[in-house]
C-alpha cells in the first residue's frame, strides 16, 4: 500500500474530515481536523499498517490562525512508505487529542510538543515538561519567545548549602584528638564484634589476644 | 542455641520492617555509566528494579531555537554536535535534507565521499559504544584496543575536513573540499589492519563467560514493543526487525553496495552487542567498495545560487561576487515547502523535519534524534532486572545525550 491509497481509504472513512493531499518532493502529507486524530490514527495503525510513529512535531505560525500545528510522521514497516498528518491548533484552545494509547512512542513527543509550545494532549497519562525543568514559565521554541531567553528562577533542588550538614569532625572514629587512646588503640578493628563478646562471655577463661 | 535464634529473629523483624518499603534510587546525572548527563530515578526492591524514570534534558542547548534564527548552511557546524561520537554521519545527514528541500542532487562522487564519512563516523561509533558497554561490566582492555582504531578515524578526520571532531565537512551542495590525496592510502591502510582488531575483540568478548552472563537475556526489547515505541538502529534490528534505511530507502547511493543487515533474534543486550560488531565488518565491505569505485569528477553541485563560487572568480567577475554576496548574507534561497528526510545513523534513524517558508531560515527545523527515542524504551528493558544489570542496559542502548536533548 502506498501512502496515496492510504488516503483513499482516510478518505472512503471519514469523508469530509480530511483536506486533499499536499504533495512536495514525493512526501504526502493531510491536514485533519483535531476533534477526529486519535480516531484517524487508530484506524490507520490497524487499517493501513502505519505501525511506527516516526515523529510528532509543533510548529508555531505566528502570525497565522490558527496558530499552532502538530505534525505528525507516520511510517509503514511492512509497506515502507511515510505518511505525515497535520492539526491545525488554535491558541485559545490548545489541546489535541493524545495518540499515546495508538503508539507508545508518543509519549516523550507530545511531552515535547507540550515543553517547547505548550501544547496540552489530552489522555496523556503523565503530561511534564521533559527537556525544561518542572515549573519552567515558559515555552520556548515558540516564536515570540526570544533567542537569548529570559531569566526564570532555577528550580528548588533537594540539595544545597541550606540543607547540606558537614560531617562531624570530633568523636568520629578517625579523628584525632589530644589526650585520648593511640591510634592503634581507636582503630575499630580493635574492638570486639558483639559475636567475639558473646565468645568471652561463655569461656572467660580465654585470654585476650591484643 | 539461643544466640541462633535471636539472630533469626532479628532476621525476621528486619525482613517484616523493610520488605514491603521501595527504595528510591537516583543514578547520575554525573555517573561514568550514564554516558553523559541523563540522570535515572529508580525505584528498588532490593536489588531488584522495579521502575525507571529517565530524566533528560541536562545537555539541553536549543539547537531547534538556534536553526530557526541562522541560514542553512550556518547549522552545519551545530550537527557537528548533536551526536559527537559520529559528526560527519550527522553533517551528512543534514545536507541531504536540505537538498531534498531545495530539490536538487549532487554529483557521483560526493555520493560516494559522503557514504565514505557516514561509514567511518558508524565505526568509530561503535567502537566507542562496544568499548565502552565492555568497560563498564569490567572489561577494560577492549576499551584500549579500541580506543587505537579510534585514533586512527580521528586522523582521518583531521585529513579530510581538517578537525578531529567538530568536522562541519558537508556543505549544501556538496563538500567543503575534495579528499587530499593522502586520504586514500590512509583509509586503505586502516581497511586493512582493522578486522583483525575486530577480530580481536570477537575473541575477547562473544564467547567470554563473564560477558555472556551479564548481557544475555538482559534488557529484553521484543519486537512489538520496538516497533511500538519507534526503537530504531541496532537496537530495533537487534530485536529482530530487518529494518535500515540504507537498503529500505537507499540514499547516498547506496543503492549501489552490496551489504548485508545484521538482525538479532532475541532482542537482549547481547543482539544488539552482537548487532553492531557485524555492522562494524558490514561497514569495513562497504568502505572498500566505496574506496575501489570511487567516482572522479566533482565534489560540488554546479549551482552557484547554491554553494559559493571559487574565490578568485569572486574577486574577479560580477555575476560570482553577487551570488557569493547573496549567500553570504541572506542564505540559500529555499523554495516553502515542508520536508522529512531520514538516514540510517550510528544510533538509528537520524531525521530532519524542516517546514520552510521560502527564504533563507527554516521556520521550524525539528531533528528526530535517534538516542532520544531510543531512551524512551529504557523502562522496558529494565523493569525486573537487577540494580548492576542497569549498567549493561544503558550501554546497550548506546545513546549520546548530545542528540537526545539537542
Amino acid at each position: 500500500m502506498t501512502a496515496e491509497a492510504a488516503i483513499d481509504r482516510l478518505k472512503a472513512q471519514f469523508s469530509n474530515a480530511i483536506s486533499a493531499p499536499v504533495e512536495f518532493r514525493g512526501e504526502f502529507s493531510i491536514t485533519v481536523p483535531r476533534e477526529k486524530i486519535a480516531a484517524i490514527c487508530q484506524f490507520l495503525k490497524t487499517e493501513c499498517d502505519f505501525d511506527m510513529l516516526t515523529d510528532l512535531s509543533g510548529v508555531d505560525n505566528y502570525g497565522e490562525d490558527p496558530r499552532y500545528e502538530v505534525d505528525y510522521i507516520l511510517y509503514s514497516l511492512e509497506h515502507r512508505c511515510r505518511l505525515r498528518l497535520k492539526v491545525p491548533v488554535s491558541e485559545e484552545d490548545m489541546i489535541v487529542d493524545s495518540v499515546t494509547s495508538v503508539w507508545g512512542t508518543a509519549n516523550w513527543h507530545e511531552r515535547e510538543a507540550f515543553d517547547m509550545f505548550g501544547i496540552r494532549f489530552r489522555n496523556h497519562p503523565n503530561l511534564k515538561r521533559i527537556i525544561m525543568w518542572e515549573g519552567y514559565p515558559y515555552h520556548p521554541l515558540r516564536k515570540d519567545f526570544p533567542l537569548a531567553g529570559l531569566p526564570a528562577e532555577l528550580p528548588e533542588t533537594a540539595v544545597n548549602a541550606d540543607t547540606v550538614r558537614s560531617a562531624p569532625m570530633l568523636g568520629g572514629p578517625f579523628v584525632a584528638a589530644s589526650g585520648t587512646r593511640s591510634s592503634i588503640r581507636r582503630e575499630p578493628r580493635q574492638y570486639d564484634t558483639m559475636a567475639e563478646q558473646e565468645e568471652k562471655q561463655t569461656h572467660p577463661t580465654k585470654k585476650e589476644s591484643v | 542455641m539461643e544466640l541462633i535464634d535471636s539472630a533469626t529473629r532479628a532476621q525476621t523483624a528486619m525482613d517484616e520492617a523493610l520488605g514491603s518499603e521501595k527504595m528510591i534510587i537516583n543514578m547520575g546525572p554525573q555517573h561514568p555509566s550514564t554516558h553523559g548527563v541523563l540522570r535515572v530515578v529508580l525505584e528498588l526492591d532490593g536489588e531488584e528494579v522495579v521502575n525507571v524514570w529517565p530524566d533528560i534534558g541536562y545537555l539541553h542547548r536549543g539547537d531547534e531555537k538556534i536553526a530557526e534564527n541562522m541560514t542553512y548552511t550556518q547549522f552545519i557546524p551545530y550537527t557537528d554536535r548533536l551526536d559527537y561520537l559520529a559528526p560527519l554521519a550527522n553533517n551528512v545527514t543534514y545536507a541531504y535534507a536540505v537538498e531534498k528541500l531545495l530539490g536538487m542532487d549532487v554529483p557521483p562522487r560526493c555520493k560516494y565521499i559522503r557514504v565514505i564519512c557516514a561509514e567511518l563516523a558508524r565505526i568509530s561509533s561503535h567502537l566507542l559504544g562496544l568499548g565502552s558497554f565492555a568497560m563498564d561490566i569490567g572489561a577494560m582492555t577492549v576499551f584500549l584496543y579500541l580506543f587505537r582504531e579510534r585514533e586512527t578515524i580521528y586522523d582521518m578526520a583531521e585529513c579530510i575536513s581538517g578537525a578531529r571532531f567538530t568536522t562541519s565537512y558537508t556543505r549544501i551542495g556538496g563538500l567543503a573540499r575534495d579528499l587530499t590525496p593522502e586520504f586514500i592510502p590512509m583509509l586503505r591502510r586502516f581497511l586493512k589492519e582493522f578486522p583483525a582488531t575486530v577480530n580481536e575483540t570477537d575473541k575477547l568478548l562473544t564467547r567470554n563467560r563473564i560477558f555472556c552472563e551479564r548481557t544475555r537475556g538482559i534488557g529484553v526489547l521484543t519486537k512489538a514493543d520496538a516497533i511500538d515505541l519507534g526503537v530504531t538502529g541496532p537496537c530495533l534490528r537487534g530485536s529482530g526487525v530487518d529494518w535500515d534505511i540504507r537498503k529500505s530507502h537507499p540514499y547516498s547511493s547506496y543503492e549501489d553496495f552490496d551489504f548485508e543487515v545484521p538482525v538479532g533474534t532475541v532482542g537482549d543486550s547481547y543482539d544488539r552487542y552482537l548487532c553492531r560488531m557485524e555492522e562494524m565488518r558490514q561497514s569495513v565491505r562497504i568502505l572498500q567498495q566505496a574506496v575501489d569505485n570511487l567516482p572522479d569528477g566533482p565534489v560540488n553541485s554546479p549551482d552557484a545560487k547554491i554553494l559559493l563560487p571559487d574565490k578568485e572568480a569572486v574577486l574577479t567577475k560580477m555575476e560570482e561576487l553577487i551570488h557569493h554576496f547573496i549567500n553570504v548574507t541572506e542564505g540559500i534561497n529555499a523554495p516553502p515547502g515542508e520536508i522529512y528526510f531520514s538516514a540510517e545513523n550510528p544510533k538509528g534513524e537520524l531525521g530532519f523535519f524542516i517546514v520552510s517558508k521560502g527564504g533563507g531560515t527554516p521556520h521550524r527545523l525539528k531533528i528526530r534524534a535517534p538516542s532520544f527515542v531510543n531512551l524512551q524504551a529504557l523502562p522496558v528493558m529494565a523493569r525486573g532486572h537487577m540494580m548492576s544489570d542497569m549498567v549493561t542496559i544503558l550501554a546497550s542502548i548506546d545513546f549520546v545525550m548530545g542528540e537526545c536533548d539537542r
